[in-house]
């Protein structure tokens, strides 16, 4: 049982560290369009298509 | 009209014999009208088609696009000021706001669209605020060039003057989740370790285990109580300071007494801790508020004074040179030149030329006025059809539209307030709680002076005003959020409270009944040989020349066949030349020599002739929207007095009251008009639900208990309704106000709970008989209550029906 004066302080110890980890989080903006960033990802399948499309206007 | 697919891009009915169409995704694609065509060849050109495949909601219909020259207006230095700001030394940062933003494809759209330009760095769009910043390269990029590539692919950019206020938006938004993310993980942590105290906590001795539980309690407890709980505080020192007893107060003295007493618990070793219900009770209430303001912030977007609806430049004359400056240099007495479809910028009069001007916004009247030498103008009126050169005699502040704000500042002042219902409960309840804990301490003091102070504490934080205070904020949270699931957002905070009270709803004629967009409603042929199409096709190709309202009804039959030499004659008609042939279009007398008159039924005719005569009544009409004789038939069987009131003159306004099933309705209302009369019926005791879109409805729409405005209403208005109609459906609002019929029930039963709740434990308390353990799971679990009965609403289908059997039975109740 005396592990526990050991154990839960390293509990708290996560906890702050999950509360830093989530202000840099909000800090940084990542949850002021929730609506868009969920979707983001289905878009970038043609990341290929882009470069190409890039390529050609460039030349 | 036509059975045929929807346009591909905006999803409205592609009219017959329509040949615009393109190639996407190896298919052939009707669309509905070359604005629609333009915006989509733009898209596929840029290869950028897989948009149609990634987006949920069809587009926006575009406008047609402006010319380059307006948009050079934005490189202008001082106008850059209001939204360019510098980014890194070498790039610029500019801040736009992008209207017909649909869904997330867009924002792929428009930063793929954009990254495509040479000089663009990085673009990031906000799809919920519809924000969009771009950074670039002010060497290689002007911002006029960013305009007119949004433009070009169907959107509408105006630069975000209102900066400032989405920073504090930001700001606080941030600030909120930040502090629901302490309260939350806190209770997370602080729970845990209740769970082990709660076993210890039968056995009555505080062992080392117990102590250092408590130890550790109190130090994941400290910030949630000074960091995530502070706007409590603060809000209850202000209402302090206002000698007002609201909600916030005994909130404050529940958690700040209960973490003050564990503290002293846990130093000293005596007595109870409390820190697991602090917490919880922190992070419950944290949850509902910042629900409730997300939505209040969301509806708000679109806000923007006055300024946002004038141009930001004006072509000034400067001898006899035209020079574009800043509207905030427009002095009286300046010269200024005014292009067919610009906005008037300021109060003037006519020195030369001969238009017609759509002063709609103002005045409510959809037909242009004439106007000529002489003729005064007023700001925010949109010159309709040729230049005129104005001379200043008002700007800025000193305008007619800046009265109107003026008015709509008063009619604010004057509106009925609102006191929330908990907010009135809640001062007489920290009077009972207060004098209850008083009078425990005493009277324990004189049986047990060792457990007075721990006897009153516990009175305190059993009666801990938890679910009292939930009991609204979680209704409200969630009706708003089933609001938003059916088309209303709301914006101002106690619609949902003043919704039940309204016993009349007013609506405003234009674009609110009905469509505002005036529609081809019949053609009567006159001559043989010609068909509806070709009439339509014609007269679509005179129409396309001018700016006049009603020229949009031609719209979608553009480009079939060319016009020339098109002269306007305004509030007549117009002539010109198309395929060769002479034509005329407009009034009856004006079109053609012979004394014809339209065939009788009400509506407004114009006439189709050539130099042998008529060819074809046209008739035009706004249309009533498909839901609006159903909302009329709703309210009215919700018990609503229902009225029509219109700045429209015309005979217009008894026919679509008819139509919509309205009886009580009137004409030719100025702003003033509307506020009196809007006045005039609070003051014989009726409440007003107001329903309206222009800016001349602004005064009306601040002054009304409770206000909708349409989505495509001026932004100034939407800013000042309590909530903003999203799809156009006016059948939600009947739904509304069953759903707050319903959450006014639900707002009740949980205050009748709370109160019930408090009134069985509080003399248990002040008896002695409440172990903390007991106090906590009371507290937890009346708020639990509270709050899966507030959820009940946000699944509920809260038909009229269905609320009008119980409603009846209600009679007059604790809001009354």
């Amino acid at each position: 049982m005396d592990s526990l004066y050991f154990l839960i302080p390293i509990a708290v110890l996560f906890v702050a560290l999950a509360v830093k980890l989530f202000f840099w989080a909000v800090n940084n903006g990542q949850y002021d369009d929730l609506d868009t960033e969920g979707r983001r990802i289905l878009f970038e399948d043609d990341v290929q298509d882009q470069s190409a499309a890039d390529g050609d206007e460039e030349r | 009209m036509t059975t045929s697919p929807p346009c591909y891009h905006c999803g409205l009915p592609v009219p017959a014999g329509s040949h615009y169409s393109i190639v996407i995704e190896g298919q052939a694609r009707d669309l509905c009208c070359p604005g629609c065509e333009a915006v989509a060849s733009a898209i596929v050109a840029g290869g950028l088609d897989g948009f149609y495949r990634y987006r949920e909601r069809v587009n926006e219909r575009p406008e047609q696009a402006q010319s380059l020259a307006r948009w050079a207006a934005y490189d202008l230095p001082e106008v850059q000021q209001q939204f360019v700001h510098d980014w890194d030394g070498a790039h610029q940062m500019a801040a736009l706001l992008v209207g017909g933003i649909t869904c997330a494809a867009c924002v792929w759209l428009i930063e793929k669209h954009l990254a495509h330009l040479a000089g663009v760095e990085k673009v990031s769009v906000n799809a919920s605020t519809s924000r969009a910043q771009i950074v670039f390269d002010p060497a290689q990029v002007k911002p006029s060039q960013l305009f007119v590539a949004l433009e070009r692919i169907g959107y509408r950019p105006a630069p975000a003057t209102a900066a400032n206020r989405d920073n504090v938006i930001q700001t606080e938004h941030r600030a909120a989740l930040r502090r629901l993310g302490v309260a939350g993980l806190g209770t997370m942590q602080v729970m845990m370790f209740a769970i082990a105290l709660y076993f210890g906590a039968g056995t009555g001795d505080v062992g080392d285990f117990e102590r250092f539980f408590r130890w550790v309690s109190l130090l994941v407890a400290t910030p949630v109580v000074f960091y995530a709980a502070q706007p409590f505080f603060s809000a209850a020192l202000r209402s302090l300071r206002a000698r007002h007893l609201g909600m916030d107060v005994p909130v404050s003295l529940a958690i700040g007494l209960a973490y003050g007493a564990s503290f002293y618990a846990t130093v000293s070793g005596t007595g109870e801790v409390y820190f697991e219900s602090i917490s919880m009770f922190t992070f419950f209430l944290l949850l509902g508020r910042t629900v409730e303001m997300r939505a209040r912030h969301r509806a708000g977007l679109a806000s923007g004074g006055l300024a946002q609806l004038l141009p930001i430049t004006v072509a000034r004359y400067e001898g006899d040179e035209v020079v574009a400056v800043s509207i905030a240099a427009l002095a009286e007495g300046d010269r200024i030149l005014l292009c067919p479809g610009d906005t008037v910028p300021a109060d003037g009069e006519v020195l030369e030329g001969e238009s017609g001007v759509d002063e709609s916004l103002l005045s409510g009247e959809s037909a242009l006025q004439r106007k000529s030498a002489g003729s005064p103008v007023y700001a925010g009126s949109v010159n309709g059809d040729s230049s005129l050169i104005v001379r200043v005699t008002a700007a800025g502040k000193f305008t007619r539209l800046s009265a109107i704000e003026r008015l709509v500042e008063r009619a604010q002042l004057e509106k009925p307030g609102q006191v929330a219902l908990a907010d009135r409960v809640a001062g007489a309840f920290v009077g009972i709680v207060l004098l209850a804990a008083l009078g425990a301490f005493v009277l324990w003091w004189q049986l047990d002076a060792s457990r007075a102070f721990w006897v009153a504490l516990s009175v305190l934080v059993v009666t801990c005003p938890c679910a009292l205070s939930l009991a609204t904020p979680a209704a409200l949270a969630s009706a708003t959020l089933r609001l938003q699931q059916l088309g209303l957002l709301v914006a101002g905070g106690n619609l949902l409270e003043t919704l039940p009270r309204i016993n009349r709803v007013v609506f405003d004629k234009t674009g609110t009944l009905t469509r505002g967009e005036p529609r081809i409603q019949r053609i009567e042929l006159l001559r043989t040989g010609w068909d509806e199409q070709r009439v339509q096709e014609v007269a679509a190709a005179l129409e396309s020349q001018t700016r006049h309202p009603l020229a949009r009804a031609f719209r979608a039959w553009r480009g079939n066949r060319l016009a020339s030499q098109v002269r306007v004659h305004t509030g007549r008609g117009l002539e010109g030349l198309v395929e060769g042939v002479a034509y005329r279009l407009g009034r009856g007398d004006f079109a053609a020599e012979v004394d014809a008159a339209p065939p009788a039924s009400v509506g407004q005719w114009i006439l189709l002739a050539d130099d042998s005569g008529p060819v074809a009544w046209i008739a035009l009409g706004d249309a009533l929207r498909a839901s609006a004789r159903e909302a009329v038939q709703q309210l009215h069987s919700l018990g609503l007095s229902v009225e029509l009131l219109s700045g429209d003159q015309s005979g217009e306004v008894q026919r679509l009251a008819a139509q919509a099933g309205i009886d009580n309705f009137r004409a030719g209302a100025s702003p003033e008009d509307k506020l009196a009369h809007l006045q005039h019926l609070q003051h014989r005791g009726e409440r007003v639900l107001m329903v309206g879109d222009g800016l001349n409805d602004v005064p009306v729409l601040s002054g009304a208990d409770a206000s909708v405005a349409m989505m495509s209403a001026a932004d100034l208005a939407q800013s000042r309704a309590d909530a903003i109609l999203l799809q156009g459906n006016l059948q939600v609002l009947p739904q509304s106000i069953a759903l707050a019929y319903q959450c006014r029930r639900i707002v009740r039963q949980n205050l009748v709970w709370a109160l019930g709740y408090n009134a069985v434990a509080l003399p248990l308390a002040v008896c002695g008989l409440v172990p903390p353990w007991a106090a906590a799971i009371g507290m937890s679990a009346s708020s639990l209550v509270v709050v899966l009965n507030a959820l009940r609403l946000t699944r509920s289908g809260a038909t009229i029906e269905n609320t009008l059997s119980p409603l009846r039975g209600l009679g007059p109740g604790l809001t009354d």
